[in-house]
């Protein structure tokens, strides 16, 4: 069990930009820690070192936690590290028009939220930050966020919902399932699999 | 009732189905790579798991690798540290690991078809968004996430959704002189990097049954720039016929059965999709990427987008214009390697532009064979010698400059045109421009000195 999420409120991090790769939250040359800690230093380096004015650089962002950014966040490589990094900032949720398959099945994995509203909605979102910070609050049990005084509805994938508001760990929910994974290996050996996995290699 | 392969192979291996949640999926074989298992041991590790059937799984170390001759010696100690990790967690796992100068290292997905683990019909996962390259035999194969990889690692399953399914018909005959490789960027530019989010591509059409596997293999690997969660194409007698005699693959006395179960799988007849594109191929010419994603791709004889479709932040990053044509733009590098273009065709169409000729004294070029056996191969068949009469460096396996996280970067403000799969910003180092293209139009640039397509008959060099 981890601990559930029900609701989430803080300020917003604006950075609307389409298309964050995860070569652009977490580069490469980064990658050859062996732990999950020690990315949040390097998340998005190269904006940081290409722009001064950078939201990230800029103090008055310092403490907020609501990252909200253009279509298709997380597009790219598989790496995980990304969500890592983006965790380590203090970032605990990350809301945009649309994210990419597996970043998405990492985020669940980490019960990092992915808040997908529309487009218009995270333009508003970004011009408030900037005017004027004020907290913004994510229901994740009524699926509404509610910032400037509007509520907006947003989708979450129902499974990521219940997995961060019942605080469900998916390894305990595979485990449980044990039994009829290794029945359907046996099984599958016999008739449908042809790997020769004994001493392939010896 | 008619279904598709995904639809039959994701029958095929799921153990649970219950309302409310994705699926439990059975995964028959995973592979490893030393920058996203180490957290994976690490997560069984804290929960005193261990990993439940070892056969099942097979390690590599590609990533960060150097590919000098003298590749053992790592002078970079947090990427010594990633590779004692995984020789230990393989050793306590007892997951059999293709150690360098062992014969059977390589990059990850370039190794596992060759070992004849890739096979059709089977479910198959590892951490790295390329996975895909192994549906070229009809495998479900997917890039997974360190966590992900932990619970396939302790159950030998995952929980996932069943994707939608795409077909990807290629329409007409695919053009001399032009590859998979520009089938796939023609696709990629046509559809979106997120045109497939969401979807298993089946690739389809004549000209997809007339791929070699090598270049199924490349139409495979970049299935996930478009967005998808795989791509497979339909196994066949292509297929068969690279699979018999490898180690993993079945021996004679299965043989027959195992032909027959894959056969099996091929979609049938009048199945349904849930999306279908259409890509004619009749007057495909070889392209090239100009912007930082695989979506601002071109054919070479076309100009970079004018308004709609130009990208001005991308444009000032590879420091080139709107309306501009590429052809007899200076590059300084040249790539040939990587999952998607580090095969012995690939090294075989390089060395057949290379043979007889310089490349221009102004460029550096890699070629970088993607596993021992390749590499190996083109020694045997005398590629290496090519290759390197061409002032061409001809290295050890590995990813290499396909992400700069080994010694292999191009440097800040270089251009680099790459037979890769990626042109993010800083993808093959700090500052690094890339242009995506074909194993053919790379030597061909090379030689040249600039992008072209055109096999210049004699050299500066030697003309002068
Ligand atoms: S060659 Fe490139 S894309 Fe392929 S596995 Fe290595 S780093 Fe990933």
């Amino acid at each position: 069990m981890k601990a559930a999420i029900k609701t989430i409120t803080g300020n917003v991090i604006p950075m609307p930009l389409n298309d964050i790769d995860t070569d652009i939250i977490i580069p490469a040359q980064h990658l050859t820690q062996t732990s999950r800690a020690g990315y949040g230093q390097h998340a998005f380096a190269r904006l940081k070192k290409a722009d001064p004015e950078f939201v990230l650089n800029q103090p008055r962002f310092a403490s907020a936690t609501i990252l909200v950014t253009g279509d298709n966040f997380g597009c790219g490589s598989s790496r995980e590290h990304a969500v890592w990094a983006i965790q380590e900032l203090g970032i605990q949720a990350v809301v945009a028009p649309s994210f990419a398959d597996i970043f998405s099945n990492n985020a669940q994995k980490n019960h990092l939220p992915l808040i997908t509203v529309d487009q218009s909605v995270c333009a508003q979102m970004v011009a408030l930050a900037h005017k004027d910070n004020h907290p913004v609050t994510i229901d994740l049990l009524t699926t509404t966020l509610c910032a400037g005084g509007q509520q907006h509805p947003f989708t979450i994938n129902p499974f990521f919902q219940h997995v961060l508001t019942a605080g469900l760990d998916e390894l305990d929910y595979l485990m449980n399932h044990l039994a009829a994974i290794k029945r359907h290996h046996q099984n599958a050996d016999q008739r449908q699999c042809f790997l020769q996995l004994a001493g392939a290699l010896s | 009732m008619a279904l598709n392969i995904v639809e039959k192979i994701w029958q095929q291996h799921v153990v649970n189905q219950q309302e409310g949640f994705p699926d439990v999926l059975a995964i028959d074989f995973a592979l490893l790579h030393e920058v996203t298992s180490a957290q994976a041991f690490q997560m069984l590790g804290d929960r005193g798991l261990g990993v439940h059937d070892p056969r099942r799984f097979l390690a590599t170390i590609d990533h960060s690798i150097p590919t000098r001759s003298d590749r053992q010696r790592i002078t970079d100690p947090q990427a010594r540290a990633q590779i004692a990790a995984l020789r230990e967690n393989c050793q306590r796992q007892q997951i059999t690991l293709c150690e360098p100068d062992s014969g059977g290292q390589g990059i990850v997905h370039v190794i596992g078809p060759e070992l004849g683990i890739t096979q059709p019909g089977m479910t198959l996962v590892c951490g790295d968004s390329h996975t895909a390259t192994h549906g070229a035999f009809g495998a479900l194969a997917f890039g997974i996430g360190t966590s992900t990889l932990a619970h396939v690692m302790a159950t030998g399953a995952l929980l996932m959704n069943r994707p939608g399914i795409m077909q990807v018909a290629f329409h007409g005959e695919l053009p001399q002189g032009v590859y998979a490789k520009d089938m796939i960027l023609r696709l990629i530019a046509d559809i979106g990097i997120d045109g497939a989010t969401g979807h298993v591509i089946e690739y389809t059409g004549q000209a997809v049954r007339d791929l070699s596997m090598e270049q199924r293999m490349t139409l495979c690997n970049m299935s996930i720039e478009c967005g998808a969660v795989a791509g497979l194409v339909a196994p066949d007698e292509t297929t068969f016929r690279y699979l018999k005699g490898r180690p993993y693959a079945p021996p004679d006395a299965q043989w027959q059965q195992a032909v027959e179960h894959w056969q099996s799988r091929a979609s049938d007849p009048g199945c349904g999709y849930d999306k279908t594109v259409t890509v004619d191929i009749r007057q495909l010419t070889p392209m090239i990427s100009w912007g930082t994603n695989p979506e601002q791709s071109i054919a070479i004889d076309q100009r970079i987008p004018n308004g709609p479709g130009s990208d001005q932040a991308a444009l000032n990053y590879v420091g080139l214009k709107e309306a501009q044509s590429l052809t007899g733009v200076p590059v300084d590098w040249a790539f040939v390697g990587s999952c998607t273009n580090g095969r012995i065709e690939d090294l075989r169409v390089v060395a057949s532009i290379l043979n007889q000729k310089t490349i221009a004294p102004h460029v550096t070029m890699y070629v970088v064979p993607g596993s021992e056996a390749v590499r190996q191969q083109a020694i045997e068949e005398g590629l290496d010698q090519i290759i390197t009469r061409a002032g061409a460096d001809f290295r050890m396996p590995g990813c290499s400059m396909c992400l700069g996280m080994n010694d292999d970067q191009v440097p800040a403000g270089a251009r680099c045109i790459s037979t890769t799969n990626r042109n993010f910003i800083g993808r093959q180092g700090t500052g690094s421009i890339t242009h995506l293209a074909s194993p053919a139009t790379v030597a061909m640039s090379a030689v040249a000195g600039h992008i072209t397509t055109q096999l210049t008959t004699m050299n500066q060099q030697e003309a002068s």
